[in-house]
């Protein structure tokens, strides 16, 4: 049994019912490492959020079960749904700069979750913090505890949003493009640090990125998504080894290599995003769009 | 991407319920007050002992002709209320949009030139708005004399940094975007990318405050009446009319509450004009 | 080859806001250390570095968007280094940019058609709304695209416009800051394969500002390397990679995570 497995999902905009997602299918067992590749707009985003239940107001479910250790979360009324989400489930957010509160310290940032929603004492949840910030590798735990925002790097929110995120001892945590917003030699960092925090908890991970490079270092499988459509899913030496789908074998042929500069950065041709369009506009005739 | 997966450019713009109303009763207000002789029922001044205190239409003891009831010098209210809201309007407009022009002028010039101007005007703000505001008009309106242009200039007086903060935050950060240093590069001079770039980006907050002001104008114009410091004459206002409701509001309550109405309705209807405005008329969609 | 910019000894510092006292002068913070360098005419040179290595700045004072404290720019000859706007109006032609954020380097409230047109219609070109059109085509977006706002365009498209902006000018120097960092890998291959062609056909000399090393490999002659407001390395692009030299670069170079399972990296 996977401990996230999403059936059919299906998203559409409030307003004119404009799909997001098309009927989509995953399973992440407990512990793994699952990515989520695509352009902007493939929707890769919105499957992360529809899970944890935060998906913005102009976004409605239009079908589909997202089952959570064993429980259908969109069966449950929206309070339950919070509270077993909250337990299980957290967020590293993709922009370090928006998603910290400026004009709080890190302290209760990092802590007033704990407190309010999970129902820690406060020492508890401060000793909890401290022991989380040294593992993210911060030096002098206690002083940042007590800054704000502003005064520290990207690298540094980064780190403090994922010790943030692991805080409540999460079974899933989605990973929004944590590294996207990072420079190179940063991202690297990160990346181990997040890969390494994973081991040691046993998390599963939702990372949903465009870089393919990112993928093959973390994560364990993968699904690649076009339009709200998931065109391959696979393990990842599967996947590197031989993409089956030709939109997945352009995207590698996209993505940059410096070893090998003139089969790299090749856009996707036209031919194939044609040849999708037409799927996709098949597929909504079928479903009465 | 984009034309497949959102419907960013396929949401239709309604225009809201709130335009409508907000531009409805404005507009109507706007005609009563140019065409009051022929709209009003009666002669706003015109007193009838015989006619005292007589209640709305809808009232046992009401007479025809006199809708909304008379006060207790026989004078028609609803024919008052109309006269008064050209005082109303006069005052909203005028005072509204010369508060806008300055404060604006000064908060924009403040928050994009900065150095040397954004200290001087920013000093002057903080200065100015060390006054009391309420105590400041009384004094105004006691050193100029009672009169349509004290209003207006005490209005100004007082809320021009209003809009001369806001703009002037706005302007800041519009000024450090990415598409004025464009405009740097492509050699255009400081004042050309304020006009240019950044005016229209504070457009639709200035737009917002404008409405905003004319309806805390015709606020302020009511209080002055009410406290008898407005307009010398004796055209009716709607802040003369409840100070006077006010003597007799446990035998005549329509004399005080339905110029209160109209005056609530008013400023309602100019702040929700200004959010309606901006709905619907700024590209940027939300 | 003839030099466009010829750079000695290039200082900048800035005013430290944040370390204001009340009264008086911010501490400045030295951005960038005495460069040296040139750029021939038709090269594509790359500027890589962290964040804080000064490349932006170094950037925005080749095309005078900051002036330098110490040192000279001369362009094509003629020393810009602290020539003020004025003077500058006629050069300004000559040297243009392309920035960042899609989002906020375009004005929300201007359409495409306009934003594109402004610095023509400044310079006094003639025949704006075809060159407008010419533009649009060339950086291969529909016409109909001059009617739309920014918002109504998608990261990679607004990126577009940004490059038909800057070279409807028919400048003679582009300086990109960082034009695919915020674009997904297929988006960022079209505008990198569109910036490759654009500068082939219209002959221009460009200097490419990014973090990513294997983004630069393929467009790039020349790679300078730069680290807290130094070059660390200056070097023709197949020799840096085949073997470089400073510390620096080659911890650059390991930090990018090619899409092969494995490569040792973490």
């Amino acid at each position: 049994m996977s401990f996230l497995s999403v059936k059919n999902l299906t998203l559409r905009l409030r307003d004119n019912r404009a799909p997001l997602l098309r009927d989509v299918s995953l399973e992440v067992s407990a512990g793994e490492v699952h990515g989520l590749v695509g352009e902007s707009g493939a929707g890769k985003s919105m499957i992360g959020k529809a899970v944890l239940g935060i998906l913005p107001r102009a976004v409605e479910i239009a079908g589909g079960e997202i089952w959570l250790d064993g429980v259908d979360l969109l069966a449950l009324p929206p309070a339950a749904r919070r509270k077993r989400v909250g337990g299980l489930a957290a967020l590293i957010p993709q922009d370090p700069l928006t998603a910290l509160n400026p004009s709080r310290r890190i302290g209760p940032q990092i802590t007033d979750r704990l407190v309010d929603i999970l129902g820690w004492k406060r020492a508890e949840a401060e000793a909890r913090a401290l022991d989380l910030l040294g593992e993210v590798q911060i030096n002098d735990p206690a002083r940042v505890m007590r800054q704000y925002p502003h005064e520290l790097s990207g690298g540094m929110r980064q780190r403090i949003l994922i010790a943030s995120a692991f805080a409540a001892e999460p079974k899933l945590i989605v990973a929004d493009e944590p590294t996207t917003a990072l420079d190179v030699t940063v991202q690297k960092q990160i990346l181990r640090l997040i890969a390494g925090m994973q081991a040691r908890h046993g998390t599963a991970l939702l990372f949903v990125t465009h870089d393919l490079g990112v993928v093959s270092k973390v994560c364990q499988s993968l699904s690649v998504l076009y339009a709200g459509r998931i065109l391959e899913q696979s393990t990842v030496r599967d996947f590197f080894a031989a993409p089956s789908h030709p939109y997945s074998a352009a995207l590698l042929g996209a993505t940059p290599k410096y070893t090998d500069p003139e089969g790299s950065l090749t856009p996707v041709p036209e031919a194939i995003i044609a040849g999708l369009r037409a799927e996709i506009a098949a597929y909504d005739e079928a479903h009465h769009g | 991407m984009a034309d497949l997966t959102d419907g960013r450019g396929a949401v239709k713009r309604r225009i809201g319920t709130r335009l409508w109303l907000a531009g409805g009763w404005l507009t109507l207000l706007l005609l009563a007050a140019v065409f009051a002789p022929l709209v009003a029922p009666q002669d706003p001044l015109a007193q009838d002992l015989f006619l005292t205190r007589l209640p709305p239409f809808w009232e046992k003891g009401a007479e025809a002709g006199y809708w909304l009831g008379t006060d207790s010098l026989g004078r028609d209210v609803l024919s008052r209320i109309i006269y008064g809201a050209r005082l109303a309007l006069v005052v909203a407009l005028v005072a509204g949009s010369i508060t806008c022009i300055i404060g604006s002028a000064l908060g924009l010039m403040a928050g994009f030139l900065r150095g040397w101007v954004d200290l001087v005007i920013s000093r002057l703000i903080d200065i100015w708005m060390a006054f009391p505001p309420v105590l400041f008009s009384i004094l105004l309106i006691a050193v100029i004399g009672p009169g349509l242009h004290s209003i207006i200039l005490a209005i100004v007086i007082i809320d021009w940094t209003r809009f001369a903060r806001v703009i002037r935050a706005e302007a800041m950060a519009q000024g450090a975007m990415d598409y004025v240093a464009s405009a740097q590069v492509a050699g255009r001079g400081r004042i050309g990318t304020m006009l240019r770039e950044i005016l229209p980006n504070v457009l639709p907050t200035i737009v917002v405050l404008l409405t905003l002001e004319m309806g805390i104008a015709v606020i302020v114009e009511a209080i002055l009446s009410f406290v008898n410091l407005s307009i010398s004459t004796d055209d009716p206002t709607w802040g003369g009319m409840i100070a006077e409701g006010r003597a007799s509001v446990y035998q005549a309550w329509w004399v005080l509450v339905f110029p209160l109405i109209t005056l609530f309705l008013t400023v309602l209807a100019f702040s929700q004009l200004g959010e309606g405005l901006k709905d619907r008329f700024d590209p940027v969609l939300r | 080859m003839a030099e466009l910019y010829t750079v000695e000894n290039l200082r900048l510092s800035l005013a430290d806001m944040t370390r204001k006292p009340l009264l008086g002068a911010a501490p400045r913070i030295e951005v960038l250390r005495g460069l040296s360098f040139s750029i021939a005419k038709g090269e594509i040179i790359g500027i890589v570095g962290g964040s804080g290595s000064g490349k932006s700045t170094l950037g925005r004072a080749l095309i005078r968007l900051l002036e330098p404290s110490g040192g000279s720019i001369r362009f094509d000859g003629q020393d810009i280094t602290h020539l003020g706007e004025e003077a500058l109006r006629p050069h300004r032609r000559r040297f243009q940019m392309i920035f960042q954020d899609p989002m906020s380097s375009l004005n929300p409230r201007h359409r495409v058609g306009q934003i594109i047109a402004g610095p023509m219609r400044l310079h006094g070109f003639d025949q704006v709304e075809a060159r407008v059109v010419q533009a649009l085509d060339h950086v291969g977006l529909p016409r109909g695209f001059a009617q739309r706002y920014p918002h109504e365009l998608s990261g990679g498209q607004r990126q577009r416009v940004g490059i038909a902006r800057a070279i409807a000018l028919e400048p003679e120097f582009i300086l990109a800051d960082e034009i695919v960092s915020g674009l997904d890998v297929s988006s960022q291959a079209q505008v990198l394969r569109l910036l490759e062609d654009l500068v082939r056909e219209l002959g221009l000399t460009l200097a490419f500002i990014s973090h990513d090393l294997s983004v630069i490999r393929r467009l790039c002659h020349r790679i300078m390397v730069l680290y807290r407001g130094e070059i660390v390395e200056l070097r023709q692009t197949a020799e840096l990679f085949a073997d470089p030299q400073a510390a620096y670069t080659r911890e650059l170079l390991e930090a990018i995570p090619l899409p092969d399972p494995d490569q040792r990296w973490i």
